[in-house]
């Protein structure tokens, strides 16, 4: 099928940004990834963007398209096309074309501490903690999470403010705060119960729409409001 | 272009499992550090699914002879026995480990690691399937990956993502650093260093249909290959039996551990014909030959080049093909195979618990690699003289663990077993040893080729070498093989290697130049497709994931040895064999 791209372009060195535009054939089962890599290896090797394993696990290639975020390694190009119009995710410096600078989204992924903490000697018969089939499940739909930033660059709170912690560190405190072999809850408590933490999310509901993982992601931010309000997990 | 230079003890190269896991152990003792090209979240352990394997019984009994009987018979022989022994016998204790770091594993009622069955994973040396994969639903890479770069983050390790390492530091038989570019401006870093370990992954980028990350080029092997280092058993690359039709991407095994099974054209499980006691659980060599079989004579469906993958519940309970032979519903189907089934969904437009998907193998694994004994050290020539200070662990070394073909889950225990003994041997070594001088000009080599590949005024576009070397690669150098058809592709690669020396690109700028890197990656694949089908060609038999049609029987007598290919000066490539370790395993015919 014929598509039309429009692109949102950004050069670094010159600074200057522009649309360019693409017409291209393309399998209605082509995904939108195979779009930019035709622009890319058939008409502008200038294009920038980054991909790796094409099928919506890496995280690598979130981007707003035809303004909502997704992965473009998993949007068919039946589903968006004739006319697709591909830019950077909102809310984080563009480096080139489509490549945005995720330090700051990392840096906020580590203030809560996204790793498990669990001082208790470990199991004298040398094997594995145990945990019931039910406190595994209470953490599942946050582990899921593959750090691509949809959620956070989607949510209206961060582009008002940068500063907010944003959903997806939210979402990496809550797989531990869950987890009933963490033992940090309280610290990580403390990084969310902030004007830039929690209390900042306004259930725009953004985050849910653009998570390619499906993660109930307002869910898991008020079950840390709860656990704040309520001092349980 | 500005450069810099760092000093470290030890540098990583790769932030997939292997290379975190070694950095986790490097960074406790010596100054570490892991570059990778991508962020390290984005590494490719991240998309395995199905599971790590360990004799943990927690679900039946099981004992690591019988997982190392496993994988040296998966491996049809080559495995080198102590390596494949070391890897079964800490199989169990990594993934503990791995535990203990948080890795959110699913639980069994008694609350213990959850364990699934896996092709080729066997009791009692053949008997039938056994429950031996720990696992996180169909995302156990996935967790894995996270949670190793979360106890490095814990852990402080230094990371410089998004610096692509382009050239290793040998001098004299010694190491002393990688040169990288740092992708964001452009600029060039030399990292001086004792040792270095390079966990760059696969380079299944090479085949047209293939599962492997658009990343997978072959980085580490090709630069250190480039530098004179072998590289061993390269014609031995897993084509895995179920990749998406057309588009290659990875089903898991797990589909059919879970009791998915292989239907062609007639509605045959024609797995039962071929494998009679492991059925659609048999190794993946066997089961990608089958189903190459089954389309050759007209029995793909439709008359097409694929056959179904069929996880429908009615489908399972009608063969009984579940484990214990037990009623499956589509809730439970769902609920163990979450992400596949979404893939199914997503990319085939398929409904899987209504209809089969259609599969084709696809390239999936490098079994061969940069050679290393079982400390990871690398090691240069038949008689395994270490090349002090180099170090690799992952899909990018051959232990052999995995010998001519690899079962299911055992590159997740590969690294996390030898990306472990990988940075503790690093650290050990880099406590004792001096920091060699750094050679005159490190950088001389990368700036030049990247001023040859920016500056070129060429007439070749590196997408059009690339598209022919995957054709001639998957047409020839596939599945199936004959002398004929891999000279065939030799003879093509070599003159695209002729051609490349005229490629050009587009952007000439320093800063994220993906095509600069897409170019330079293409080099690294061309060099190791030539160094595949050399060894390809001169291995006269047919042994796990190598076939040949010209020579379709194992010879024990000639060829249960290791192939080495050595660049040497001007590019002329040399073979020489070593030989297979054999403990108490002796090589009998392999039947599944």
């Amino acid at each position: 099928m014929k598509v039309h791209l429009k692109i949102q372009r950004f050069d670094p060195e010159k600074e200057k940004s522009w649309m360019s535009e693409y017409d291209l054939e393309l399998e209605p089962t082509d995904r939108v990834l195979d779009a930019l890599n035709a622009v890319k290896w058939q008409q502008d090797g200038t294009l920038a963007y980054r991909r790796s394993c094409a099928h919506g696990i890496c995280g690598s290639d979130a981007m707003r398209i035809n303004g909502r975020n997704r992965l473009a390694c998993k949007v068919l190009i039946q589903d968006v096309a004739p006319v697709i119009v591909i830019q950077p995710l909102l809310g984080l410096p563009v480096i080139k074309d489509l490549i945005v600078d995720m330090e700051g989204f990392f840096a906020k992924n580590r203030k809560v501490m996204p790793y498990l903490v669990n001082d208790d000697p470990l199991p004298a018969d040398g094997r594995e903690r145990l945990q019931s089939v039910a406190d595994r499940a209470r953490f599942d739909d946050t582990t899921q999470c593959i750090l691509c930033a949809a959620c956070t660059t989607s949510c209206p709170s961060f582009w008002a403010n940068g500063e907010y912690i944003g959903p997806a560190a939210i979402v990496q405190a809550h797989r531990f705060i869950f987890d009933s072999r963490d033992q940090l809850t309280e610290e990580r408590l403390n990084v969310l119960n902030d004007a830039m933490g929690v209390w900042r999310c306004r259930t725009a509901f953004n985050c849910v729409e653009a998570c390619p993982r499906e993660i109930n992601i307002t869910k898991a931010i008020a079950e840390v409001k709860n656990a704040l309000v309520t001092g349980r997990v | 272009m500005a450069e810099f230079i760092h000093t470290f003890d030890a540098i990583v190269v790769g932030a997939g499992g292997a290379g975190l896991m070694a950095a986790l152990q490097a960074s406790r003792h010596v100054k570490t550090a892991v570059l990778s090209k991508l962020y390290p979240t984005r590494s490719h352990t991240g998309t395995a699914q199905g599971g790590v394997a360990a004799p943990l019984g927690n679900m039946e009994e099981d004992r690591w002879e019988w997982y190392a009987y496993d994988t040296i018979k998966g491996g049809d022989y080559l495995v080198d026995q102590d390596a494949a022994e070391i890897l079964c016998r800490e199989a169990a204790d990594a993934v503990i480990e791995l535990e203990h770091m948080g890795l959110p594993f699913d639980r069994t009622p008694e609350g213990r690691i959850e364990q699934r069955r896996f092709g080729g994973h066997t009791r009692n040396f053949g008997e039938g399937p056994v429950m031996r994969s720990c696992k996180a639903a169909d995302r156990t890479g996935h967790m894995i990956l996270q949670t190793l770069y979360q106890q490095c983050i814990r852990q402080q390790v230094t990371f410089f993502d998004e610096y692509h390492a382009l050239d290793a530091l040998i001098v004299d038989g010694t190491v002393r650093g990688v040169v990288a570019v740092n992708v964001n401006d452009g600029s060039l870093h030399v990292f001086h260093s004792k040792a270095v370990l390079f966990a760059t992954g696969g380079s299944g980028r090479m085949w047209k249909i293939t599962s492997n990350a658009h990343s997978l080029t072959g980085d580490g092997m090709s630069l250190v290959y480039r530098r004179g280092v072998p590289l061993e058993d390269m014609e031995f690359f897993q084509f895995h039996p179920t990749g998406i039709y057309k588009m290659g991407i990875l089903l898991s095994e797990a589909a059919r551990g879970e009791g998915g099974v292989f239907i062609n054209d007639k509605g045959e499980r024609f797995m039962e014909r071929y494998a009679p006691t492991m059925k659609d659980l048999a190794s993946r060599d066997v089961c990608s030959r089958c189903i190459y079989l089954e389309v050759r004579e007209g029995r793909g469906i439709g008359g097409k080049d694929y056959v179904y993958l069929d996880i429908r519940p009615e489908t399972i309970n009608k063969y009984k093909s579940a484990p214990g032979g037990k009623t499956v519903t589509a809730e439970q189907l769902e609920h163990a195979l979450p992400d596949i089934i979404e893939m199914m969904r997503v990319y085939m437009g398929v409904e899987p618990m209504k209809e089969g998907v259609p599969i084709q193998p696809t390239a999936h694994y490098a079994m061969g690699g940069i050679p290393t004994n079982v400390n990871a050290e690398v090691v240069i020539d038949e008689k395994n003289k270490v090349l002090s200070g180099l170090y690799a662990a992952g899909e990018v070394a051959c232990v052999s663990v995995h010998g001519a073909n690899r079962l299911g889950t055992n590159s997740l225990v590969d690294l996390i077993v030898f990306g472990r003994r990988g940075g503790k041997a690093m650290a050990e070594y880099a406590k004792q040893a001096d920091l060699l001088p750094l050679p005159r000009d490190p950088a001389a080599y990368v700036r030049e080729e990247i001023a040859r590949l920016r500056e070129s005024k060429g007439g070749e576009k590196p997408v059009r070498l690339r598209d022919e070397m995957q054709q001639a690669m998957m047409d020839n150098v596939g599945v199936f093989r004959t002398g004929p058809m891999v000279q065939d592709a030799l003879t093509q690669v070599r003159e695209l290697k002729e051609r490349y020396k005229n490629v050009a690109i587009q952007d000439r700028s320093q800063r994220f130049n993906t095509d600069l890197f897409e170019a330079w990656e293409l080099g690294s694949l061309l060099d190791l497709a030539e160094a595949t089908a050399v060894s390809a060609l001169a291995r006269e038999e047919s042994r796990g994931a190598h076939y040949r049609e010209d020579f379709s029987k194992r010879d024990d007598v000639n060829w249960l040895k290791h192939t080495l290919v050595t660049r040497g000066e001007g590019g002329s490539l040399k073979l020489s064999y070593k030989p297979v370790v054999i403990t108490q395993w002796q090589p009998k015919e392999r039947k599944y």
